[in-house]
């Protein structure tokens, strides 16, 4: 003995299940609820609404502008500093060069002061060679 | 030149197409997510995915079941990219059951039936909100657009026989809900 035996009142549907009336009648009102519902849906007027997507277009201006200020700001710093180095390397190769020219130049009056020195002390003119002797005896004795 | 004919036919055939399902496929999807917005865009990139397939269509199923299988297919990615997409705001614009309920045409009754009779609407979409995915989409495809068992195992991709486990699970359901509340 089935459902439908013991009840009168189900009816079954094509698709084989049963459905009472009281639930028949609340499908019913579902399905015209929704009907209803999609059909006052379809026919409202629209409202065109921009997407709220990204606006890829100004990011990529942004990004493109930051990017070249940051490009022209650090390029200037970077120019600038490199300008500051060459120019402290310039001055410190002067510097040595300058101590190299005056060390050369000491040396050279150096060099030359002992060759003027040298060439006095050897060479003494015949005339005064017994003055000479002489020197020579007073530095033996200590006087 | 032939090409561009074929081309001219099938979008001729194709807007027929939109103009008999649209609705269709639009409260199909309304009764399944209880949001208009929600409903237009989705049944919008169904119809677009339906048109770039249109002619890779073989015609063996009724086209309101392919196009029912699409939006079937649209709703679940779409509940799967926002259960992904953690960090968005989870606010939907779904209306609550009981304004659902408020669309019931008022008909040749009198205020004491018109109000039972919300009620009882309002119950069918409370049971239809607690149901399975598929147990929700199985019972609007038979009970709103009123496919048969058949049409809604192709829509679906199920057997015949799961889906009448479904349908059946889903009016147990819907049936225990009225029975709760009366």
């Amino acid at each position: 003995m089935n459902r439908r035996d013991e009840d009168p009142k189900l009816v079954r549907g094509n698709d084989g299940l049963e459905l009472e009336p009281e639930l028949r009648e609340a499908i019913g009102n579902f399905k015209s609820s929704v009907d209803a519902w999609s059909d006052n849906a379809m026919s409202r007027p629209r409202e065109v609404i921009e997407p709220a997507r990204t606006n890829w277009v100004r990011i990529t201006r942004w990004a493109l502008g930051c990017a070249v200020f940051i490009g022209t700001v650090s390029g200037g710093v970077y120019e600038n500093q490199r300008q500051q180095g060459i120019a402290k390397a310039e001055a410190a190769r002067f510097a040595d060069q300058q101590r190299e020219l005056a060390a050369e130049r000491a040396k050279e009056e150096a060099d030359l002061m002992a060759k003027v020195d040298s060439d006095i002390a050897r060479e003494v003119p015949s005339a005064l060679e017994p003055m000479a002797s002489l020197m020579d005896e007073n530095q033996g004795t200590g006087n | 030149m032939i090409n561009a004919t074929a081309e001219a036919i099938a979008t001729q055939e194709f807007d027929s197409v939109v103009a008999d399902h649209r609705a269709q496929i639009f409260r199909f999807l309304l009764a399944s997510t209880r949001d208009v917005d929600l409903a237009e865009t989705l049944t919008q990139d169904c119809l677009l995915k339906a048109h770039r397939n249109w002619t890779s269509f073989r015609g063996e199923s009724s086209v309101l079941t392919w196009l029912m299988r699409i939006a079937i297919n649209l709703q679940k990615d779409h509940w799967r990219n926002r259960r992904l997409q953690f960090w968005r705001q989870t606010r939907t614009n779904a209306v609550d059951l009981d304004e659902a309920s408020e669309w019931l045409p008022s008909g040749e009754r009198s205020a004491e039936q018109r109000m039972l009779a919300k009620e009882r609407v309002a119950h069918v979409w409370s049971a239809v909100e607690n149901l399975s995915e598929r147990q929700r989409t199985v019972f609007l495809l038979r009970y709103v657009e009123e496919l048969d068992l058949k049409e809604i195992a192709e829509a679906t991709g199920m057997g015949e026989g799961t889906v009448k486990a479904h349908l059946s699970r889903a009016l147990a359901r819907v049936r225990r809900e009225l029975g709760e509340k009366q």
